[in-house]
């Protein structure tokens, strides 16, 4: 077969070709898009990038609740005079068309005054008059062309999140002086005894001094809280040097000046904390578009339809569900309580909370849980729980996800801040001890020389250069880390725990085995031509797989919900589904995912569904193995057991059917004489990601949603896992060679310090030239690393 | 030779005007985004206006993007 690409979005037009304006179209939705982008002369879209759209997913009611005004008054952000301003979060943004139509929403409605994209955040700001226009035609419209906003809970509660900028301009504030400073120093550096000169001194000095104090009492202001808060929790950080440091230098150079001694070091120290910011500003790399603190709340609607007494429907906000109340929920959609079931046939897919991929059946009276998604039909439940009550969101109240893994964490750069500092004092108690009995006048002089030189600068910037850099390497090669203090906790791991679903195997479950009597070709027709007619995932993951062409019109077609499906053609018919509704015994039933057919009623057998493995699983487990104790946590059952014993190393833990907070406790354990590396997926692991050392979240699409973890990981790259720690290692042995390089430059500066000749302009040439080689040795290692990991691609 | 005290005066000026002008323009959020202005710069010439009548063919010379 000819694989023809859409127009719009690019994929295979196997399944229904749609042709129109004689362009080839992978579905309805495609076309209607381009139908829409052409009549309103937005046709460049497909100029400027080709096949670049995004195919419109199908929604009928799902946005009713946002004519509920209460829930778009807290959704928009400015709402006076008929003028609406909303800030969505569209994950399908990926390219320049996409910025390029979104920009030019107003073709479509006259109503939309403005659309502004911020593509790294993958956001819309959109402003809107609401004459003829509402939050919920505009969100209608934003996914009739196939950019759907992402509206869950989470977006509900968020305030408008302030944006922390302070770092910026402290590093402006610094910048600013540091250049300044130098100038103005620049004549003293030829102490030539000119009258000129000599005349305006004082003049250039006090303005170093005035120019200094912002550095000192603000930029630098985080250094002194910093080391503050070190001592008083009984802790030598790196701050503690680097405060110091810059009070000694501060309160040195204002002596200095003030006695007419010396021209200071204002230059030395507005250069110093000016480079310290740089380096925090370099590590400070975030993926905005990746959210790395989700939890049930990013997964959860806003809003669910309530049914009242005199039977009508009424969309309320999820936390105002009351226990008793009468809800309605339509096929595909979450639901939010625990419940039971009242009225209809219930299929829930509760891979979500469990990570057991096998839907469940439930009959009505039985309880329904909390972050299962029902497959097919309508439901009628009552609450039982209110939402912050149930059995998923509970798994949030541990104290788990309080601790914050960053500060309990004692980074490389802060343990040897520790020896660092102690080693400094000594030297400089006994370098004043000396002075003190040989030329006490030199004393004071000698200890602040000291700290002054001994400043950590170089030291507290190898660490943020050289993982702000790796950080960024990870990045390209699709593993995004939420901070670099990651790394170096992947560094120390020695244990590696995964998830099986969703994980290690693959989210489609399409390797699919037949079992019974072979199907002949016009009943694989019928069948197919059955399948093409149904929505549930099962019907749609076997449809992809026979192998047939053929396409028959039926006569009949008949879906049974939570049972299975019926077609007819001619005199033949077709029955697939669960093995009570074709007739089948269910005692001789197996334990995994199955689909069962029968041919004018008589059973012909059964597609086994079964999980398949990612690429290079094999081999992922073999690298590690060598290095690392391995386990696998799984939620499901344990019907894929014997064939993951034949891919693991031996003495691997295999569990099977863990709750959330098994897995949890199990990481717990592990932790007591291990550093655990956990590997999920999905909410279910939530629990296990935040308790363990680094949790990292596998995830086939990066803009669809995991949970809270430290890194995400792209399906694509599972594989180069093992790549990705070794070089979080080899990270670390950069970080202490630079070490050693610093304090080769320290030791030079401490002979000038202690032999009591350390000159201003010695220190403003030693400061900058120690911090630029630092940051440049590291740059270059580290890219020399990051090579490695295309060279063992290819 | 008190002119230094006005050329200091005028530099520290001038430096402060811009050192303002950096803040304001952090403040309005200039640099949140660093990314999307420079795709949109590329779009200036394809900006369509809001007249209904020109929908299809107002011959707009396009410049194809390379960027990725």
């Amino acid at each position: 077969m000819i694989v023809s690409k859409c127009y719009h979005c690019g994929d295979d037009c196997n399944r229904t070709k749609v042709l129109f304006d004689e362009k080839e179209f992978c579905c309805n939705g495609c076309k209607t898009v381009y139908e829409i982008f052409t009549t309103n002369g937005l046709s460049n879209f497909y100029d400027i990038e080709e096949r670049a759209g995004t195919a419109p997913n199908e929604i009928q009611r799902k946005y009713d609740f946002l004519e509920n005004q209460d829930i778009v008054e807290k959704l928009v952000t400015f709402n006076d005079e008929g003028v609406q301003v909303v800030n969505l979060s569209i994950p399908s943004i990926h390219c320049s068309s996409c910025i390029w139509v979104l920009e030019n929403l107003n073709r479509l409605n006259t109503s939309i005054t403005s659309s502004q994209v911020n593509f790294p955040k993958k956001t819309i700001r959109v402003t809107y008059t609401i004459n003829d226009f509402s939050l919920k035609r505009l969100v209608l419209m934003l996914s009739s062309i196939g950019y759907e906003p992402y509206i869950s809970l989470d977006e509900y509660n968020k305030k408008e999140r302030k944006v922390d900028r302070s770092l910026t301009y402290k590093l402006g504030v610094a910048g600013f002086a540091f250049g300044n400073v130098m100038l103005f120093s620049f004549p003293e550096y030829f102490e030539v005894e000119e009258f000129w000169l000599d005349r305006y001194k004082p003049v250039f000095r006090w303005l170093m001094f005035a120019f200094s104090l912002p550095v000192v009492f603000y930029a630098g202001s985080g250094y002194f809280v910093s080391a503050y808060k070190g001592l008083r929790s009984k802790l030598l950080n790196i701050d503690v040097p680097i405060a110091l440091g810059i009070l000694m230098l501060f309160l040195r150079s204002t002596v200095d000046i003030v006695f007419d001694l010396g021209s200071g070091f204002f230059d030395s120290l507005t250069g110093l904390v000016f480079f310290l910011l740089l380096g925090k500003f370099f590590q400070q790399k975030t993926y905005s578009f990746l959210s790395f603190e989700r939890d049930y709340k990013s997964y959860f609607p806003i809003a669910v339809t309530k049914l009242k007494k005199n039977g009508d429907e009424e969309n309320i906000q999820i936390y105002k569900i009351k226990i008793g109340d009468r809800l309605l929920i339509r096929s595909n959609e979450l639901i939010p309580v625990d419940c039971i079931l009242i009225k209809g046939m219930a299929e829930i897919d509760y891979s979500f909370v469990t990570g057991e991929s096998q839907a469940v059946f439930r009959q009505s009276g039985e309880k329904l849980f909390a972050g299962g998604k029902q497959l097919s039909g309508a439901l009628e439940v009552e609450v039982l729980k209110s939402v912050s009550q149930s059995y998923l969101t509970q798994l949030w109240g541990n104290s788990v996800f309080a601790k914050d893994k960053v500060t309990a964490f004692q980074t490389l750069t802060d343990s040897i801040g520790k020896r660092f500092t102690i080693g400094i004092l000594t030297i400089a108690f006994i370098a004043t001890a000396y002075w003190l009995l040989h030329m006490p006048s030199m004393a004071l002089n000698v200890f602040t020389a000291v700290l002054i030189i001994a400043c950590p600068c170089a030291i507290a910037l190898a660490a943020p250069f050289t993982l702000g850099n790796m950080l960024r390497i990870f990045g390209k090669n699709k593993f995004y880390l939420k901070n670099t203090n990651v790394i170096e906790r992947l560094a120390k791991i020695n244990t590696t725990i995964f998830d099986k679903t969703g994980t290690i195997t693959t989210t489609e479950k399409d390797t699919i085995l037949y079992e019974g009597v072979a199907l002949t070709e016009a009943e694989t027709a019928l069948l197919k031509t059955t399948l093409r007619a149904s929505n549930h995932p099962l019907s749609r993951s076997l449809y992809e797989i026979l192998k047939s062409n053929a396409i028959m019109t039926l006569d009949e077609f008949q879906e049974y919900t939570g049972k299975g499906i019926e077609g007819r053609s001619k005199e033949h018919s077709i029955k697939v589904g669960s093995a009570s509704y074709v007739g089948r015994n269910s005692s001789d039933t197996i334990a995994s995912t199955a689909v069962y057919v029968s041919s004018d009623e008589s059973y012909k057998g059964c597609f086994v569904f079964k999980n398949k493995y990612r690429q290079g699983v094999g081999k992922l487990f073999n690298s590690l193995g060598e290095h690392m104790q391995l386990g696998i946590l799984s939620g499901d059952n344990d019907g894929e057991k014997q064939q993951l014993k034949k891919i693991l190393p031996e003495n691997t833990d295999l569990l099977f059917n863990q709750k959330p907070e098994n897995k949890l406790e199990y990481i717990k354990g592990l932790q007591k004489d291990r550093n655990v590396l956990m590997v999920g997926d999905g909410l279910n692991d939530a629990g296990a990601l935040a308790q363990s050392d680094v949790g990292i979240s596998v995830s086939e699409n990066i803009n669809v949603f995991s949970p809270a973890c430290d890194a995400i990981l792209d399906a694509s790259v599972l594989s180069k896992l093992p790549l990705f720690i070794k070089m979080s290692r080899k990270s670390i042995q950069v970080i202490k060679l630079s070490f050693l390089l610093s304090l080769c430059y320290n030791v030079v500066g401490l002979y000038f310090a202690v032999t009591g000749q350390l000159q201003p302009v010695v220190a403003a040439i030693l400061m900058p030239l120690s911090s630029i080689s630092i940051v440049v040795f590291t740059t270059l290692f580290t890219n020399v690393l990051g090579r490695r990991i295309k060279i063992n691609e290819s | 030779m008190s002119v230094i005290y006005v050329l200091l005066a005028i530099s520290i000026s001038v430096a402060i005007v811009f050192f303002a002008a950096f803040v304001l323009s952090v403040k309005s959020g200039q640099y949140d985004d660093a990314y999307t202005p420079s795709v949109r710069m590329l779009f200036e010439d394809e900006l369509l206006s809001n007249s209904k009548d020109s929908t299809n063919e107002k011959e707009i010379k396009l410049t194809k993007s390379t960027n990725q």
